[in-house]
């Protein structure tokens, strides 16, 4: 099953439309990335998603159900923008926003000792948030966002302002969700975040969603035939069926070339095809990493 | 509606854990007649030591008869033009240049200075002048004074009201002014000193963008009334505090100093009622009227006035505060909501006390954005039923009205960081759909 289904999604404001038809289909226990460049319309979609904002046509179905208003407390939404009230003490505060999820007053303070106990910030509970640093803050912020045990998760962008430590503490809390049966979203510009985490993604560009799938069949789709090759001895030409787009001289007799496939040539026919031209030393098959991809389609939409 | 309770409680607790909120709540009572008895007794204090001003006078007509209550008046012999120079080099306050004129035509009376004199100054001097000539024509007219002094009668109407029920009450329409300007003022400050804080603690929520975690979980609908109806709670409190504080302050100072004590009290605080007490009849009616006054009755619509007037404000406190990112910001829009508010306010004291049946005054506490303030000069003047009815009518669909209003501006203003609002972009998010 799926653990959300956006169908159809537009939304417009007055002077532009932020969301055009936009659909996809995140697969439950998925960490899905949702990628897009600055003003594609991500934080529209997610604000749609979380009912702060309605759409004007398409529906949305989480866990089956059309999105209503109690499913809030399914949800578990870290904003880009991140703020908690400054004067307001951590244990405050947190009880205050897990009631506001709709926890008792009793599981609010069971769950959240829990989770300060786990990051080790017991100590944090009488401090106001005005005294605590930015990364501190960011702590509290992220159990805000997932103490009521949301069984979806929306993250914008939730590793900026993290340390290299946190970052990793924060990772493998989201791992370990995902093990506990969480659905999580990420929103993020990050592609090695992507990279490193993400099982799907979807590409949002000018308020149309222009890419969707596993990780793996995107960069299947995207990649270019493209093999990487050392090899000892040089050598000017190929056979038709391939192209030598660049050859490098790397050191003593030894050269880095990158060979394209025109036709659907396996890799084995290649490698035959070289042995006897000259001696292979490795054989890398080029696959287009997160970024490449990216850049290739959100550029390619740009200069249309 | 539980989401709302939980953020009406938050906002309550917020406010009144503070420290500022015991201090203003204890003390401002106690601040407000210390400051009224501090400017009274000033007031009484330059009276008493304020040196006379020199007034050089020349007299052309022989009728001036110089009355040293106010200025010392110096004759001066010359012409006007000697008199100017010599007026120029002095200290003096004045000079006063009276020209021959005859009794039944006093012409060409000129008073010259070097600042600019104040109205009552310029009365007192046309009052000598009066007063004289008055006597003057008598004489002329062959009136003596002993007649004149027995046509002097002294006459003091005492004011009763029938009411309804056929009750009569006597009433001194110098408290009811004193009671209507209190209630008015109190409201003024209630409404804009609570307004003020929903659109900063909404501008708070926003700057510091825990808006956007309180909205996925609650509808901006929601957020918006549970902080308005939190501030509200916490004004309550404090309109109650300060009820049995001040009730019970009275209560302890009459068993201190026996029964006279409170128009004793209030004689200090209120020179209204000095003026009152200083008439020989007055004082008891004094009293008499304010025992009269029914206070349930003014004090409950006080309090629906306040919760009514308060949210039709704070509502449009709101919308301000969800459109702007810094208090600064909120300035330009403050204005139309301030307005009605002046408008009501200067009333009170130009009209609305003077006259409070009179058409104006009932229009302007019918209308439900001044209703509040003007309704509170009329109420202790007794109001007709349907007049307050329609009035509290008004102000309750005024209301939800505003925050209908508010609520539409406000669910799209506090997402919205770094725009350059105007009235237009205001209009823009107002018609947008959800």
């Amino acid at each position: 099953m799926n653990a959300l289904e956006v169908n159809g999604i537009t939304k417009r404001y007055a002077n532009h439309l932020a969301l055009d038809q936009v659909s996809i289909s995140v697969p439950e226990r998925s960490i899905y990335g949702l990628l897009g460049p600055n003003g594609a319309g991500k934080t529209t979609l997610i604000r749609i998603i979380n009912q702060i904002i309605n759409s004007d046509s398409g529906e949305i179905i989480l866990f089956g159900e059309r999105l209503k208003p109690d499913h809030i407390g399914v949800i578990g939404y870290l904003p880009e923008e991140r703020g908690l009230y400054k004067k307001l003490k951590v244990g405050e505060q947190l009880i205050y926003l897990a009631r506001l999820k709709g926890l008792s007053h009793h599981d609010a303070v069971v769950k959240i000792k829990l989770w300060l106990e786990k990051f080790e910030i017991k100590d944090w509970w009488h401090k106001k948030v005005e005294d605590l640093s930015k990364g501190m803050a960011q702590k509290v912020q992220f159990i805000s966002t997932v103490m009521h045990e949301p069984r979806l998760i929306i993250l914008d962008e939730p590793f900026s302002g993290f340390d290299p430590v946190n970052a990793q503490l924060i990772t493998e809390e989201i791992l370990q969700l995902r093990q506990r049966g969480s659905t999580i979203i990420f929103s993020t510009h990050r592609m090695e975040t992507v990279e490193d985490l993400c099982d799907h993604i979807a590409l949002i560009n000018k308020s149309k969603r222009i890419l969707e799938g596993t990780k793996k069949a995107v960069k299947a789709q995207y990649k270019t035939n493209t093999y990487s090759v050392l090899h000892r001895g040089a050598f000017q030409s190929l056979e038709s069926q391939y192209e030598l787009l660049k050859q490098e001289k790397a050191e003593d007799d030894y050269f880095q070339s990158l060979i394209q496939m025109k036709s659907a040539a396996s890799p084995n026919q290649l490698i035959q095809d070289l042995t006897r031209i000259t001696e292979v030393h490795s054989f890398v098959e080029k696959v287009p990493t997160m970024s490449e991809i990216f850049i290739t389609l959100v550029k390619g939409e740009t200069h249309e | 509606m539980n989401k709302i309770w939980l953020i009406v409680q938050r906002e309550f607790l917020n406010r009144v854990q503070k420290k500022s909120f015991l201090v203003a709540t204890i003390l401002l009572p106690l601040i407000f007649p210390a400051i009224m008895a501090v400017l009274v007794y000033v007031a009484i204090e330059q009276k008493k030591n304020a040196t006379k001003e020199v007034v050089l006078y020349i007299d052309e007509s022989s009728y001036f008869k110089p009355d040293t209550a106010k200025f010392l008046f110096s004759p001066f012999n010359g012409s006007l033009e000697d008199g100017k120079r010599a007026f120029e080099q002095s200290e003096d306050f004045g000079l006063l240049y009276i020209p021959k004129f005859e009794l039944s035509e006093p012409k060409g009376i000129t008073l010259y200075t070097k600042i600019n004199p104040s109205p009552t100054d310029i009365s007192d001097i046309e009052k000598i002048f009066e007063s004289h000539i008055r006597d003057l024509k008598m004489v002329e007219l062959n009136v003596d004074q002993s007649l004149l002094d027995k046509l002097k009668t002294n006459v003091n109407v005492a004011t009763v009201k029938i009411s309804e029920g056929g009750q009569e009450k006597s009433s001194d329409s110098k408290v009811l002014f004193g009671v209507g300007m209190a209630g008015g003022i109190l409201m003024y400050m209630f409404i804009f000193i609570y307004g003020a804080q929903i659109m900063q603690g909404i501008i708070e929520e926003k700057m510091s963008k825990v808006v956007e975690v309180i909205v996925s979980s609650v509808r901006p609908f929601q957020l918006m009334m549970g902080k308005i109806l939190g501030l509200a709670s916490v004004g309550l409190l404090q309109f109650l505090i300060w009820i049995v504080l001040i009730s019970s302050l009275t209560t302890a100072v009459l068993g201190l100093f026996g029964l006279q004590s409170p128009s004793q009290e209030m004689m200090q605080m209120n020179p209204q009622a000095q003026q009152v007490m200083a008439e020989s009849q007055g004082s008891l009616q004094f009293l008499n009227t304010l025992n009269q006054i029914p206070w349930t009755y003014v004090v409950s619509s006080f309090l629906f006035y306040f919760i009514g007037g308060y949210l039709l404000y704070g509502a449009l406190f709101a919308a301000v505060g969800s459109a702007v990112d810094s208090p600064a910001e909120a300035q330009q829009f403050m204005f139309p909501i301030t307005i009605p508010m002046l408008i009501s306010y200067f009333g009170l004291f130009t009209f609305i006390l003077e006259d409070p049946h009179g058409t104006v005054s009932v229009w302007l506490s019918i209308i439900p954005l001044t209703s509040p303030i003007a309704m509170m000069g009329r109420i202790g003047f007794g109001v007709p039923d349907w007049q307050l009815a329609l009035s509290m009518l008004l102000l309750a669909g005024g209301f939800i009205l505003t925050t209908w209003f508010a609520a539409r501006i406000y669910r799209v203003g506090i997402l919205m960081h770094g725009t350059k609002v105007s009235y237009s972009v205001l209009a823009k998010w107002f018609m947008q759909k959800g």
